[in-house]
Order: C-alpha cells, then sequence, then structure tokens
C-alpha cells in the first residue's frame, strides 16, 4: 500500500482518525506524518488501531509538530521500514530488510532461536553444493535411525547414496 | 465443489481417520510458512501486490501442480461471510489473523481438508497440514511434498544464511511450526500438569492450551510444539517434539493407570456424572461442556464408558463452538440461546439410539 499523501513511498503508518464521530482511516508514510503534526500520537483526536504496527511511538509525543527531527540511520530501501520500525513492529517489510539489516540480526535471533544460521531445507533453484550438503547431512540422519532400528539393508542403500552425494560435492563445483 | 460442505461437517475428512495414540494424542499438525521473494510481506503490500500473489498462487492450483496430493478448492475469503469465516477458524483450517485482518486473503483447502493453505495471512503462504493422531512425521512428509510443488512453480524468498525469510524473525529459517494436540486429564486431575509443562518449556517447545487464552487450557487439551525455526534441520525440529511428546504421553498413561488403581471409584463417579449431565443438562456453556467432554474421553478411553465412540467427542469439540451451533441453528444466537443449542446438539450426539458407534 503507498502513502495517500503522496503516493510515492510505501504507507507504514495506518491508522484511525475519529472527528465528531465520524471515522477516516489513514495510510502515509513517515515523511507525511511527520509534515503533518497533527498525526503525533496524544493529540486528543488520533489514535492508532495497530499502535504496535504504527511506528509512530518513533517520535517524541511531547516534541512540537514539525521540530521532530528525520530519523537518522537503517532503512530497506525496498520497502521503506526503518531499523527502528522494525524494532517497534517486531516484523520485517520484505525479504530485502534482511539484507539492509543484516548487520544487526545476528543478537535477535540469537535470543529467539539461539542460533543465527539456517541448517535446514534448501529450494532446489538455490541449488548447487549447498543444496548436496544439506541432502548429505539428511542422509547421515536417515542412517542413524535405521542402524538404531537394525534396518541393515536399508541403510547400506543409504550409505551408498551419501558416497555418491560425497564424490560429487569432493568433485570441482558440483552445480546443480 | 459445494462450500457448504466444509461448513456442516463438523469433523474434516482427516479426522474420520485413525492415528497412533489416539487416546491421547488428538492431531499432529505441520505448518510451513514461504513467501515470494520480490513481493513485501502481506502487511506491507499494496493492494495489487498482495492481488499478485493471489493470483500466483490461483495459478499453481488451477495447473493442476497439486492434483498428486489431492482435490483442492481456491476459495478467496472475500466470497465468504462472517460465519462462514468463524466456522473455518472453529474448524483449525484457518487462523482468525486470516479471517479478520487479512487483504486479498484466500485458502485452498484440500477436499479432505488434511491440507489447509492460507494465502496472504502473515506471510504469503502457510502450509498446513493435519493428521489425525500422533502422525507428526508424517504431517511433515506430506507439508514438505506440498511445499516442493510450490517453490517449483513460484520464486520462494531464501537465502542462505538465513533460510527461509518470513514477516516475523520467530518463524525465519525452516519456517516451521510442528504442534501436537494432546488430551491430558490425568496429568492435571494429579496436578503433575505445572511441573511437566514448565520442563517442556525449558527444552525449547511452548505449550498452550486450545480454544483457551494464554496458557489456560480449556478440556485439558494442551498444544505442544517448536519455537525454534532457525539454527536446526525440519528433521530435527519434528525429532524433539516428538521425543518430548512421546514422554507426556508416557507420563499421561502412568497418570491414569494410578487414577484407576487408586481411585477407581472417584474417578468412575466424575466421569459418569459428567456422563449423565451432557446427556441431560437443558443448558451448558462453552466452558462446562468442554470439560465434561473431557471426563467422558477420559471415560471411554478408561473403559468406563462403552457406548460413546472418540468420533462423537471429537465432532462435539468443534460443534460446541459458538460459530457452529449458529450454523447448526442457521441464526444469529445471543450467549443465552447458544447454551441451550449447545446442549441440545450434546444430548443429540450422546443419545443411546444414534450417534454412538458401537464399541466392544
Ligand atoms: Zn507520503
Ligand atoms: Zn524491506
Amino acid at each position: 500500500m503507498f502513502c495517500q499523501e503522496c503516493g510515492k513511498k510505501p504507507a507504514t503508518l495506518h491508522f484511525t482518525k475519529i472527528v465528531n464521530g465520524e471515522k477516516t482511516e489513514f495510510h502515509i508514510c513517515e515523511s507525511c506524518a511527520r509534515e503533518k503534526g497533527e498525526f503525533i500520537p496524544g493529540t486528543p483526536n488520533s489514535f492508532s488501531i495497530h499502535h504496535l504496527l504504527s511506528g509512530l511511538l518513533d517520535f517524541e509525543p511531547t516534541a512540537p509538530s514539525g521540530m521532530a527531527k528525520p530519523q537518522e540511520g537503517l532503512r530497506c530501501e525496498n520497502c521503506g521500514l526503518t531499523y527502528t520500525q522494525f524494532g517497534k513492529l517486531g516484523r520485517f517489510g520484505c525479504s530485502s530488510c534482511y539484507t539492509y539489516f543484516s548487520d544487526r540480526l545476528d543478537p535477535i535471533f540469537k535470543r529467539v532461536h539461539g542460533n543465527v544460521v539456517h541448517v535446514g531445507k534448501v529450494p532446489k533453484r538455490a541449488g548447487g553444493r549447498i543444496r548436496y550438503k544439506r541432502e548429505v547431512e539428511k542422509l547421515k540422519h536417515k542412517l542413524k535411525s535405521l542402524v538404531e532400528r537394525e534396518e541393515f539393508e536399508e541403510a547400506a542403500k543409504v550409505r551408498d547414496q551419501i558416497r555418491d552425494l560425497e564424490r560429487k560435492l569432493a568433485g570441482d563445483h558440483a552445480d546443480g | 465443489m459445494s462450500l457448504d460442505r466444509f461448513m456442516d461437517d463438523a469433523l474434516s475428512e482427516w479426522m474420520k481417520g485413525e492415528g497412533a495414540d489416539a487416546d491421547i494424542v488428538i492431531s499432529s499438525r505441520i505448518r510451513i510458512a514461504r513467501n515470494l521473494r520480490s513481493i513485501p510481506f502481506p502487511m506491507f503490500a499494496t493492494d495489487e501486490q498482495s492481488k499478485e500473489v493471489m493470483s500466483q498462487c490461483y495459478s499453481v492450483v488451477s495447473r493442476g501442480a497439486l492434483d498428486k496430493v489431492g482435490k483442492f478448492s481456491f476459495i478467496p475469503l472475500s466470497e465468504l461471510d462472517d460465519l462462514s469465516k468463524r466456522v473455518l477458524v472453529e474448524k483449525h483450517l484457518i487462523s482468525p489473523n486470516l479471517a479478520d485482518e487479512s487483504r486479498n486473503g484466500a485458502l485452498i483447502l484440500s477436499e479432505n481438508e488434511a491440507i489447509s493453505i492460507m494465502v496472504n495471512e502473515e506471510d504469503h503462504l502457510r502450509i498446513q497440514c493435519l493428521f489425525p493422531g500422533f502422525q507428526i512425521r508424517e504431517a511433515l512428509e506430506l507439508a514438505d511434498q506440498i511445499d516442493d510443488i510450490f517453490e517449483e512453480n513460484l520464486d520462494y524468498a531464501f537465502d542462505e544464511k538465513r533460510g527461509y525469510l518470513t514477516s516475523c524473525p520467530t518463524n525465519v529459517g525452516t519456517g516451521i511450526r510442528a504442534s501436537v494436540m494432546l488430551h491430558l486429564p490425568a496429568l492435571v486431575l494429579s496436578q503433575q500438569i505445572n511441573r511437566i509443562l514448565s520442563a517442556v518449556n525449558q527444552v525449547g517447545l511452548t505449550v498452550r492450551g486450545l480454544y483457551g487464552e494464554g496458557s489456560e487450557a480449556i478440556g485439558n487439551l494442551f498444544q505442544v510444539s517448536n519455537q525454534i525455526t532457525l539454527g536446526q534441520s525440519e528433521e530435527e525440529i519434528v525429532d524433539n517434539l516428538y521425543s518430548v511428546a512421546r514422554q507426556i504421553i508416557e507420563h499421561e498413561r502412568t497418570a491414569r493407570r494410578r487414577l484407576l488403581e487408586e481411585s477407581r471409584a472417584r474417578i468412575t463417579d466424575r466421569v459418569l456424572r459428567s456422563y449423565g449431565i451432557l446427556r441431560h443438562a437443558y443448558i451448558i456453556d462453552s466452558k462446562e461442556a468442554a470439560q465434561r467432554l473431557s471426563d467422558v474421553r477420559l471415560g471411554i478411553d478408561l473403559n468406563i464408558i462403552k457406548n460413546v465412540s472418540t468420533k462423537v467427542l471429537n465432532e462435539l469439540l468443534v460443534m460446541t463452538q459458538p460459530a457452529f451451533l449458529q450454523r447448526y441453528a442457521r441464526q444469529k444466537l445471543s450467549p443465552e440461546q447458544r447454551d441451550l443449542y449447545r446442549a441440545e446438539m450434546i444430548r443429540q450426539r450422546l443419545a443411546p439410539s444414534e450417534g454412538a458407534g458401537q464399541q466392544p
């Protein structure tokens, strides 16, 4: 959704304003919100639908309108989400956010998952070596449980598959 | 395919099957979150962009890519009235978020309702597979297969380091949420439940009640699911859930045996008393109904009640929910009216002459 004021930037602030009992919805970008001091929270006529979503909390509620300084710092060039907004929302705006915020994400992932690097499934399209590597890990896992269950015949087959893949990996830059 | 069937039958076709450990595990579920690379996540997408997501997903269905796993309906949420949406929520086929908040949301539903794919929920795609009983590995296998099909047809947002990219940082990596729904009345009765639940929380899993808010479990039903999605493979995640759930199941079995050994008369009284109330009550609220149904379910499992099938209880779990009751009554109901209809529906289902399957 694009900003209804300038029509150029993505609308990152969504809220409802009630004037004389009439509800009006607003979807605007941060810079337009900054220009219109009336949107700063705390003013009697406005409230946010998804205050978690709004990013309005970026502003000092006590700052007089027009005085708020532009947010310095990190912003996703693709969707326009700032790092500060991401922090408040707890949501990324688009897949590029991961790239633009990449330097700051490790501590967050560490806290949530205890890990920072993906080790699971890889799409076929991402292809190549990484997929082979994951496939080997997966097969080794399977091998282990087959051996535990004493299904040795099946285990032998899996062992052959692993060997094949490892040979491919060792060979000059497997590409799939 | 008529949508009415999805609304009228409380019990999805998939729930009619038998699963392993069905006396304790009601269902097993895998949910996979996926997004398209070039379009902002639903919360930030323009109307046009979210329509584009919908149309790409529609074309996957319409060109028959999913035919090898089943027959599917593509249902734009805009085609459903509010009551129908609530019914789908009560059947766990869509999330409240998709029903209420989504723009250009859609549901791709398999004929037996075992596979439900949400479009434009928090992520572009949420693939969900539901199995009866303890079949979490089977659910993963199916979800994985469906994911492969979508992957062949769509350009997924994937990063070598972070894995599958999702709107919320809590889903990144595998995008997988694996969960099992457990009925744990004996652990609740013997007051062991809190100790077990806090132990579960310490091994990277979360527990919450089925229909209750927060951690309050109504009807002694608990959903256990993985919390970590990054840094563990899909198999590890599912294996971890499997082995923890397996331990909980054993604890519940032990607690049930002990109940029978140490307080057979009291547990029998409790079960039959609840059965009597459900058979004859004229007004019953949802909370009491859930508790009594839990007692009766335990009674069936302990062989105290012999002429009611678990299937009827699974059905009643859904049928006694507010939206389903209104669907059944074919009118809008006040909470008081709902309690009347709920009692009526339960009386009908538990009446010895009908509904109840004969069990040896
Ligand atoms: Zn603007
Ligand atoms: Zn972005």
